[in-house]
C-alpha cells in the first residue's frame, strides 16, 4: 500500500525551506565525487541540475535526444521569468508571488512547494544575470520589467521575446562549462527508454543510442528526470515536434505515480490551426496581451474585414468581463472565453475558430517603435506564418494545448513515489496546481535545478545505503530485453498506416473531449476510442526501416504507443475530478457566469495514479492541507 | 492567399556517414502555399512510409525558428531564399507551381553527414565547451541590479546571443568558417561587465578549439551574416578579432 508523504517540513510557510535546508544530511565535500548521478533532460531544470550537482563535485551523466543540449524546448519560451524582486515598488514581495501563484493555480498545489518556488525566484535572477543573460534594462541601466496575466504587479524580468533561449543558454554554458571540467559526460542523442530499479531503488536507465540504434545502459545512485511535459498527447501543440512523455510514463509504469494527468493548459494566445497538413502550432507571447486588446464582432457571422467594424461594433469581451484584470486574466479564463465567443458565432478568420488581437491603439499611444523593440520578433513570426502584417491588421489568435501542470507525483524534496528517482521542472506535478501563471515555468525549471535539487538529493544519498551496482547488474539486462522485444514488436506490426495518421487521430479524440471544456460522456466516449486506436496501433501500424539505425520514425512510433496509453489517464483522471478548476473545465460544473466551480469539499486533493496495466490504475490521494491562503472562488473581475 | 504547388524534389540520400550519397527525385503534388517546408517534407515522408519506403532524415525540433536544429541547403542556400528565416519557418508561399527544389545537407568538413539531411554538429558543442560561458558556479553571486549595465551594451550583448547555433554560416562561407558563431558567444559576453573578467583566456581557448577542429579561415565575404536566419552582425568578427588580437598582445607582454 503506497502512502504519499509530501514530507513538506511542520513550522511557519516562511521558514519551512530554511528549516529543511538546514536539517537534511550533507555529503562531505570529498565523497561527492564518489556518487554518480543520471540527468535526462536538459532544458532549463536539466541543465541547470547538471552543472550545479556537477559543481558540487558529484559525476553527472547529461542525457538528451537533440543533438545538442541548447536545443532543449525551454529554448522557445518567449514571455519572461517571473521573481518578487519588487524592483519596481509596485507592492510586491515574495507572499504575494507565492498568493498569486497559488491562486492561479485554483488552489490545487501544495504551500510549501509554492511558497519556496516563490522564495527562490530572487537568487535566479541573481544567477542568470552573473552568467550574463542579457536581460532587457532600462535607460538607467537596472533591468526592466513587464506584467503578466494573474498579476497587478510588474514583476517579469525578459530578455525581448526570447526569454527561455536566453536563460537556457545561460543554463547551458554552465553546462559547458562542467563538460569543459570532465565533471559531466554529456550523451545526446539518446532517448530514455525505461527506468532500472534495483532493491526498490532507481539505480539507471537503458536508452537507445539515437544514431546507432543500439540500446545502451548506464548506472548510477540518482536518477533525475527532467523530461518536459506531455502537450504532444494532443498531437497539435505548441511543444517542440520531438518533445514526448516516454521517460516519465516508463517510469511510471515501473511504479513511479502519475499526478494530474488531467491538469493541461491550454495558451490563449496561438496562431490558428489552417490545415489539416499542420504538424505544430506556434505561440505568440502572452506579454502581447499587455498591449494587445482582444475582440470579436458583437454580431454572430459578422465577417467584415477587421478595419471595416467600427468601434461600437466591437467586443472587447476580456475588459467588459473582468474590468480589473482586463485582457490580463489567467490563461484559462482568457482560452474559455475564447471558445465561448467563438462557439456563439463570433470568432473571426477563414475557420471562425479565431479572435482578434489587436495593437492599433498600443501603436498609437506608443508609437510603432516601442512596439517594435517590445515584440518585433513575435510580430515577424506572425508575419512569416500568416503572411499578414499585424501592424496593419489585427493578429488572429486561438488557444492550443501549451503546457502540463499534471507529472510524476514528487514530494517537497522532487522525489518521485520510487526512491532516488527525482522530477524537476514541467515533468514533475507540483508547483502549478491546475494552471500555470505565464513566466513561471522558466521560474520552476530553474528553481528546481538551480536551488532545490542540489540539497535534497544530496540529502537522499547522505541518508541511504547503496549495494554495488553497475550495468552489468541482472536488473539492467533483464530491462534491456524488454526494450529490445519493445523495439522489435513495433517494426514488426507492418500494417497499413502511419505513425503520424494514428497519432492524429489520438489528438482529434484528446482535443474533442479532453481539450478546453470537458464532460462525463464526452470523457467516456475518448476512453473508448484511445483504446480502439490502441489496437489498431498494435495490428495496423507501419514502422518503416530498421531497429539498428538513425530511425526517426520508430523514435516517434515509441513515443505514440505511450501516448496512446497516457492518454487514457488524462480522460479517466477527468472523469473522476468532479469539479472545474484552472486548466480543467467540466462543463457540468460551472457557476452562472461560466466560470470554473471547484469543490473544495470532495477535491481539494492531488490525484496520484498508480499503474497496475495498461487500462487500469488505482487512484492514491494527497489531501492538500492550506495553512496560509483561504481557497476562495478566483475572481479577476 | 493559398493555392496549391506542384514540385519535383531533388533530395540527397546517404545511408550512414561512410556510405557514398546521391540525389534522388521525388515529386509532391498538391502542396498548399500555407504549408511550411518542413510540412511539405513531412508529406513526403508519408508517402514514402505508404510505398513502404524510408523516409527521408532530417533534423528539427521546435519549428519556431528559435531551437537550431533544422537547416537544410535549398537551391544552393543555407535555409532557403528567404532573409533571416529558419527552415522551419520558411513557407511554400515563397515557391512556384513547377518548381524543381533541390535539398541538401550542410556541406562542411568540420559536420560529417550522418544521414541523408543530417549532419553531425558537435564541433560547436565542443567549442562552446572550451569557453563560452563566465567561470561562476550557482549562488553566493551579487544582487541583479548591483552592476547597471546601459541599455545600449545590454542590447548589443542581445543582438548577439540571439545566435540559435544552427550552422548556416558555416555552410553558406565558402572556407567553411565559424567565425560568425564564435564571435557571436566572444562579443555576447565581452561586452558585458560579467564576462570582461575573463575575455582573453575565453577569447584564445575557443578560438584554439575552433582550429584545431577543421574549420576554414574567415576571408570577409560576409556570406555567413547574409544566411544567417538571426541575422547576427559580422560586426562581432570585428569585436571578436580586437579581442583576439588584445589578448595575444597581453600574453607577449607578460614574457
Ligand atoms: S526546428 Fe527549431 S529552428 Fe527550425
Amino acid at each position: 500500500m503506497i502512502t504519499l508523504e509530501s514530507k513538506a517540513p511542520a513550522g511557519k510557510l516562511q521558514d519551512k525551506w530554511t528549516t529543511h535546508k538546514f536539517n537534511m544530511k550533507l555529503v562531505n565535500p570529498a565523497n561527492k565525487r564518489k556518487y554518480d548521478v543520471i540527468v535526462v533532460g536538459t532544458g532549463l531544470a536539466g541543465a541547470s541540475a547538471s552543472a550545479t550537482l556537477a559543481e558540487l563535485g558529484y559525476n553527472v551523466k547529461t542525457f538528451c535526444y537533440q543533438d545538442s543540449p541548447r536545443r532543449a524546448h525551454s529554448i522557445a519560451a518567449q514571455g519572461g521569468i517571473n521573481a518578487a524582486k519588487n524592483y519596481q515598488n509596485d507592492g510586491d514581495s515574495i507572499f504575494r508571488l507565492f498568493y498569486d501563484t497559488i491562486k492561479g493555480g485554483d488552489y490545487r498545489a501544495r504551500e510549501a512547494n509554492v511558497y519556496r518556488l516563490a522564495e527562490v525566484a530572487n537568487n535566479i535572477i541573481d544567477q542568470c544575470v552573473a552568467q550574463g543573460v542579457p536581460f532587457a534594462r532600462e535607460y538607467g541601466g537596472l533591468l526592466d520589467n513587464r506584467s503578466f496575466g494573474g498579476a497587478q504587479v510588474s514583476r517579469t524580468f525578459y530578455a525581448r521575446g526570447q526569454t527561455g533561449q536566453q536563460l537556457l543558454l545561460g543554463a547551458y554554458s554552465a553546462l559547458n562549462r562542467q563538460i569543459g571540467l570532465g565533471k559531466v559526460k554529456m550523451f545526446p542523442r539518446r532517448e530514455m527508454l525505461d527506468l532500472v530499479v534495483v532493491d526498490g531503488q532507481a539505480r539507471g536507465i537503458v536508452v537507445r543510442n539515437l544514431i546507432t540504434g543500439e540500446i545502451e545502459k548506464y548506472s548510477a545512485h540518482a536518477v533525475v528526470l527532467a523530461t518536459g511535459g506531455y502537450g504532444n498527447v494532443y498531437f497539435l501543440s505548441t511543444n517542440a515536434m520531438n518533445s514526448n512523455a516516454t521517460a516519465v510514463w516508463r517510469a511510471h509504469k515501473k511504479g513511479a505515480l502519475f499526478a494530474n494527468p488531467c491538469f493541461t493548459q491550454i495558451h490563449p494566445t496561438c496562431i490558428p490551426v489552417h490545415g489539416e497538413y499542420q504538424s505544430k502550432l506556434t505561440l505568440m507571447s502572452e506579454s502581447l496581451r499587455n498591449d494587445g486588446r482582444v475582440w470579436v464582432p458583437k454580431k454572430a457571422g459578422d465577417k467584415r474585414p477587421a478595419n471595416q467594424i467600427p468601434e461600437a461594433e466591437r467586443d472587447y469581451f476580456l475588459e467588459r468581463k473582468y474590468p480589473s484584470f482586463g485582457n490580463l486574466v489567467p490563461r484559462d479564463v482568457a482560452s474559455r472565453n475564447a471558445k465561448e465567443q467563438c462557439d456563439a458565432g463570433k470568432g473571426v478568420g477563414d475557420t471562425g475558430l479565431a479572435v482578434y488581437l489587436d495593437f492599433a491603439d498600443a501603436i498609437k499611444r506608443l508609437g510603432r517603435k516601442a512596439i517594435d523593440e517590445k515584440y518585433g520578433n513575435l510580430f515577424q513570426m506572425y508575419q512569416m506564418i500568416t503572411n499578414e502584417d499585424p501592424y496593419e491588421v489585427p493578429m488572429r489568435i486561438y488557444p492550443a494545448i501549451h503546457y502540463t501542470m499534471g507529472g510524476l507525483w514528487v514530494d517537497y524534496n522532487l522525489m518521485s513515489s520510487i526512491p532516488g528517482l527525482f522530477v524537476l521542472g514541467e515533468a514533475n506535478f507540483s508547483d502549478h496546481g491546475a494552471n500555470r501563471l505565464g513566466a513561471s515555468a522558466l521560474m520552476q525549471g530553474l528553481a528546481d535545478g538551480y536551488f532545490v535539487i542540489p540539497y535534497t538529493l544530496g540529502n537522499y544519498l547522505a541518508s541511504n545505503k547503496f549495494s554495488q551496482v553497475s550495468s552489468d547488474h541482472a536488473a539492467f539486462s533483464d530491462v534491456e530485453n524488454g526494450i529490445r522485444g519493445f523495439v522489435e514488436r513495433l517494426l514488426s506490426v507492418k500494417g497499413n498506416k502511419t505513425v503520424d495518421e494514428i497519432h492524429r487521430e489520438l489528438g482529434k479524440v484528446m482535443w474533442s473531449h479532453v481539450g478546453m471544456a470537458r464532460n462525463a460522456e464526452g470523457l467516456k466516449t475518448a476512453i473508448t476510442q484511445i483504446g480502439k486506436l490502441r489496437e489498431e496501433f498494435w495490428s495496423n501500424v507501419n514502422v518503416t526501416g530498421s531497429a539498428g539505425d538513425l530511425n526517426q520514425t520508430l523514435e516517434r512510433a515509441g513515443r505514440v504507443a505511450d501516448y496512446l496509453e497516457l492518454g487514457e489517464l488524462m480522460a479517466r483522471d477527468a472523469l473522476h475530478r468532479n469539479e472545474s478548476c484552472g486548466g480543467h473545465f467540466r462543463e457540468e460544473y460551472q457557476t452562472e457566469e461560466n466560470e470554473a466551480k471547484r469543490d473544495d469539499e470532495n477535491f481539494s486533493y492531488v490525484a496520484a495514479w498508480e499503474f497496475n496495466r495498461v487500462g487500469d490504475w488505482t487512484l492514491h490521494k494527497e489531501n492538500l492541507v492550506f495553512e496560509n491562503v483561504k481557497p476562495s472562488q478566483r475572481s479577476y473581475k | 492567399m493559398s493555392g496549391n504547388l506542384n514540385l519535383t524534389l531533388k533530395i540527397w540520400r546517404q545511408a550512414n556517414r561512410t556510405s557514398i550519397g546521391k540525389f534522388e527525385t521525388y515529386k509532391v503534388s498538391n502542396i498548399s502555399t500555407d504549408a511550411s517546408f518542413l510540412e511539405m517534407l513531412d508529406i513526403l515522408n508519408e508517402e514514402l512510409q505508404r510505398k513502404n519506403q524510408e523516409p527521408v532524415a532530417f533534423d528539427h525540433d521546435c519549428r519556431e525558428g528559435i531551437c537550431g536544429a533544422c537547416g537544410l541547403v535549398i537551391n544552393g542556400r543555407p535555409h532557403g531564399p528567404i532573409k533571416g528565416t529558419t527552415t522551419c519557418q520558411l513557407h511554400m508561399r515563397h515557391f512556384k507551381d513547377g518548381d524543381t527544389i533541390v535539398i541538401e545537407p550542410w556541406r562542411a568538413k568540420a559536420f560529417p553527414v550522418i544521414k541523408d539531411l543530417i549532419v553531425d554538429r558537435s564541433a560547436f558543442e565542443k567549442i562552446q565547451q572550451a569557453g563560452g560561458f563566465v567561470s561562476i558556479n550557482t549562488g553566493g553571486v551579487p544582487d541583479a541590479n548591483a552592476i547597471p549595465i546601459s541599455k545600449e551594451i545590454a542590447n548589443i550583448a542581445m543582438d548577439a546571443a540571439a545566435c540559435i547555433g544552427c550552422g548556416a554560416c558555416v555552410a553558406a562561407c565558402k572556407n567553411a568558417s565559424a567565425m560568425l558563431f564564435v564571435s557571436a558567444k566572444v562579443s555576447h559576453l565581452a561586452h558585458l561587465p560579467q564576462g570582461k573578467v575573463e575575455r582573453f583566456e575565453r577569447v584564445e581557448a575557443m578560438v584554439k578549439v575552433m582550429d584545431e577542429l577543421g574549420f576554414g579561415s574567415c576571408t570577409n565575404t560576409y556570406a555567413c551574416e547574409a544566411e544567417c536566419p538571426k541575422e547576427i552582425s559580422v560586426r562581432h568578427i570585428a569585436k571578436m578579432n580586437r579581442e583576439y588580437f588584445a589578448a595575444k598582445l597581453k600574453a607577449r607582454n607578460k614574457d
